[in-house]
């Protein structure tokens, strides 16, 4: 076998691992949220009225603009334009603090209106609300953990393009970065319809 | 470029290798898998001492007229003395003791695919490590919750909950990142040749536990984080006055704790398939069957949790789909029990250590798994529910299973790490006191459940007093034989004679390098034309 | 001997589909989340939450089939891997439902 394909797929094979893990990670709160919704129907599409609708949409498309940024300067990379590729993984940062303002003032207006966990508010809404919320703040802070962690990623990468320590033959780390990213977007995908589209 | 190896021993042996950086660096900053593995067994072997004096503790605790406990101390003893032997001991011990130090070298590879990685998840173990033993003295003191944090009561008590469970997140993730570093080294680091169905026996154990290591890790993670969470910000989701459900806790706690305990056995039992055929000198029976009976094992004993959970609250329905599952599960193991003793079978058995070993792990592994049945059916499981019966099924499969597997390890490969051999007829005087010690512990167990012995009690009715007795003088046995095993290996590490680089005969590819290793296995890598168990084929060398 | 991928290779070029692809499947996305949003607001009650999910589902698919290349992947055991992790959550929560659900 190819010595140098051979590092390249073990890279590869080995993010997709990670990636399966963090899914199974997520799985473990949408097993929870299953079962919570199963038995608090009501509570929760109360809870979700409660949610802007259109702040959520926003950072829906938001990410999904960013997972297409960060596949344009793959792609770029590949064809040879790394300073092309730069713009665009500067890009994908960009939308990414973008997503976590959008998301931070949707907190602390919760905030404001006494939704926070262990809130006396909160605690004196129906039983299934409170859990809503716990759900909601447990797995989008997770999820907002996971789109810090992507900047940093993508920040060391976007200064790697720069320097020219990745380069259209050795992508590898980008690509993988990547991939990461747009595991990112996915759990949003699915965080999305399940907190803000309860009818 | 280090010295190349040859047979003669002119060779710098891999840990007096000179690499990029002096003295202890060369140990903490090491990618070598041999090393690497060498920082895993230092650290487990201290945690593995560490938890054998807690429970001797703990037995002479349970000795009448002997309480040197207060019930709080006895509740952060068992809890102790679960948590480092399932997260810090049992769970680690052979994928990172011997899949670093041989994984790459039985399929012909250089090293493991991400060695940094690696090293990071020997960090990553000893942080764990640190911050749950910086649990158990600071605030608020040792958990006193058993291994399993159930809640509510590890949402109410006063100790160090969060700082513990934490620490089990970051063992998690380190068992995780193993797990990804084994797959994929196996699936692209093998020799040419080398195709999936002539790896040897324990790779397939290796990679099996990797999948389950992948797969039902990161459910511990969450729930380890959602303890937290519900500790510090009271969100509600195991409260039941908050609308939460804390049966839900347990189905997520042993939706990973289950596939662990598969986790610490296949790769023993992996090990156990490649020593029978070299101490009988004679091809595995049933290769294939034994392979994919440990992926059987990873993935049906992925369904069974809720066999923990009979009369916690769970539903009679459930209760009737997780046993039938239960029961499912042992016909995997009973199909590799067979195959080693079909291996056997007409054989030329050579009687050495790691055989005996080898032999007690099947007649002890099968004890536990047998009385796991009775835990597993619905009616007995009300009965011996969270009684002494579970303690002593549970070490009879982990200790009389996966310790004896681990021991049968050590004095396998003990030679190749080495360069030395053990003193052999003292290392069988020295498990035949650990065998027998082992029963007299445990044994009485089974008894003293069935007849109604709680377990993590402290104390106990008076008609119970004749069998605990039996139990710790047992344990003390027991331990004064694991005593003389470490005194033996220390002893043949400083002292022994020098060891060749096939003591037993092996026919895989550990046994063609020279005892011990130089830092590049092979100076080149072989090409693989025949099975790993192929004694007749076997040309001198590769 | 490294095993990292940090030693230079001649231009692999360019792997999975072309920019303009990208941008076609970028524009599918938005257009199923405006889809999906249509849908809610439109109070379908139970069988919002099989469409909505199902239109998640599809938007994941086109994530990992066209921007994760996995139409385009050769090696056997990336392609098996979301089946797997997919079919494990289905089963832990399958399990978990089959007590919740019979209580």
């Amino acid at each position: 076998m190819n010595d140098r394909e051979d590092a390249h797929a073990g890279g590869r094979v080995g993010i997709w691992l990670f990636i399966s893990t963090e899914i199974i990670l997520f799985g473990g709160l949408f097993l929870l949220y299953s079962m919570y919704r199963l038995k608090n129907p009501v509570d929760f599409h109360a809870g979700s009225l409660e949610l802007n609708r259109v702040l959520g949409t926003l950072n829906t498309v938001i990410l999904i603009t960013c997972s297409l940024t960060v596949a344009l300067g793959i792609a770029a990379l590949e064809r040879g334009r790394p300073k092309q590729s730069a713009w665009f993984v500067a890009a994908t940062i960009a939308c990414a603090f973008g997503f976590l303002i959008v998301k931070a003032f949707e907190w602390t207006a919760k905030f404001h209106h006494g939704l926070y966990p262990n809130a006396p508010v909160l605690l004196s809404l129906p039983k299934g609300e409170n859990l809503f919320f716990g759900l909601y703040y447990m797995m989008t802070g997770l999820h907002g953990i996971h789109v810090l962690v992507g900047i940093g990623v993508l920040s060391v990468m976007l200064v790697r393009v720069l320097r020219g320590t990745i380069t259209p033959g050795n992508p590898i780390y980008l690509v993988n970065s990547g991939l990461y990213w747009h595991l990112v977007d996915m759990i949003w995908i699915f965080l999305f319809p399940l907190f803000y589209l309860i009818t | 470029m280090p010295e190349q190896v040859t047979h003669t021993g002119e060779y710098v042996p891999y840990f007096l290798h000179k690499g990029k950086y002096p003295g202890a660096l060369s140990w903490l900053l090491a990618t070598d898998h041999k090393r690497i593995g060498l920082l895993y067994m230092v650290c487990i072997a201290t945690f593995f001492s560490t938890a054998v004096v807690i429970g001797v503790i703990m037995r002479i605790n349970m000795l009448p007229g002997h309480a040197i406990l207060t019930p709080q101390q006895y509740n952060a003893a068992f809890t102790l003395h679960g948590i480092i032997m399932v997260f810090l001991v049992v769970i680690p011990a052979v994928p990172t003791i011997f899949g670093n130090f041989f994984l790459p070298i039985l399929i012909g590879g250089r090293d493991m695919i991400f060695p940094r990685l690696n090293l990071f998840t020997w960090y990553l173990f000893v942080f764990g490590a640190v911050l749950a033993m910086v649990s158990v003295f600071f605030g608020g003191g040792a958990v006193d919750t058993g291994w399993t944090f159930y809640v509510p009561f590890s949402l109410k008590t006063t100790v160090n909950v969060p700082l513990a469970v934490f620490a089990v997140f970051i063992l998690g993730m380190s068992s995780i990142l193993t797990g990804i570093n084994i797959v994929t080294t196996v699936h692209q680091l093998r020799a040419p040749g080398m195709g999936f169905f002539k790896m040897p026996l324990s790779v397939w154990g290796f990679y099996a536990t990797a999948w389950v290591q992948i797969l039902a890790t990161p459910i511990i993670g969450i729930t380890m984080l959602l303890v937290v969470m519900e500790r510090l910000f009271g969100i509600g989701v195991f409260d039941p006055s908050k609308g939460g459900d804390p049966l839900l806790y347990q189905h997520l706690f042993w939706i990973y704790s289950h596939p662990a305990v598969y986790i610490m056995i296949l790769p023993a039992m992996g090990v156990i398939s490649d020593i029978f055929p070299v101490f009988s000198r004679k091809n595995i029976y049933g290769y294939k069957m034994i392979a994919f009976s440990s992926l059987a094992i990873a993935s049906v004993g992925s369904l069974v949790w809720g066999h923990h959970m009979y009369v916690s609250g769970q539903s009679d329905t459930a209760g009737i789909i997780f046993s039938f599952l239960t029961f499912l599960v042992a016909v995997p193991s009973a199909i590799k029990v067979f195959n080693w003793l079909a291996t056997m079978y007409k054989g030329s058995i050579q009687v050495e250590p790691p055989f005996l070993y080898a032999l007690s792990f099947i007649f002890l592994f099968s004890i536990g798994g047998l009385t796991g049945l009775f835990l597993g059916a619905l009616s007995p499981n009300v009965q011996l529910h969270n009684t002494y019966f579970v303690v002593g099924h549970f070490h009879y499969v982990i200790f009389g299973g996966m310790g004896f597997g681990l021991a049968a390890a050590i004095h396998y490969w003990f030679p190749k790490m080495t360069g030395k051999m053990y003193n052999k007829p003292t290392s069988v005087v020295a498990w035949l006191i650990v065998f027998v010690g082992f029963n007299i512990f445990y044994f009485p167990m089974f008894i003293l459940g069935w007849e109604g012995m709680p377990r993590r009690y402290c104390d106990y009715l008076p008609q119970f007093t004749t069998l605990h007795q039996v139990a710790s003088i047992g344990s003390f046995i027991m331990v004064a034989g694991l005593v003389l095993v470490a005194i033996n290996l220390a002893r043949g590490l400083v002292a022994g004679a020098k060891a060749e680089a096939n003591p037993w005969g092996g026919a895989t590819l550990e046994w063609t390098l020279p005892s011990p290793p130089g830092h590049e296995d092979f100076e080149e890598i072989p090409v693989i034309t025949r099975g790993p168990y192929e004694f007749d084929k076997k040309e001198t060398g590769v | 001997m490294d095993a990292h991928a940090t030693r230079e290779m001649p231009n692999a070029g360019p792997q999975g589909p072309g920019m303009r692809s990208y941008v076609l499947v970028w524009g599918a996305l938005i257009l199923l989340t405006a889809t999906t949003v249509a849908v809610a607001g439109f109070n379908f009650q139970k069988i919002a939450i099989i469409v909505c999910l199902g239109i998640a589902a599809i938007k994941s698919t086109l994530v990992l089939f066209f921007f994760m290349h996995l139409r385009y992947e050769r090696r056997l055991i990336i392609k098996l891997l979301m089946p797997i992790a997919i079919a494990t959550l289905a089963i832990f929560i399958g399990l978990t439902f089959s007590d919740v659900i019979t209580r």
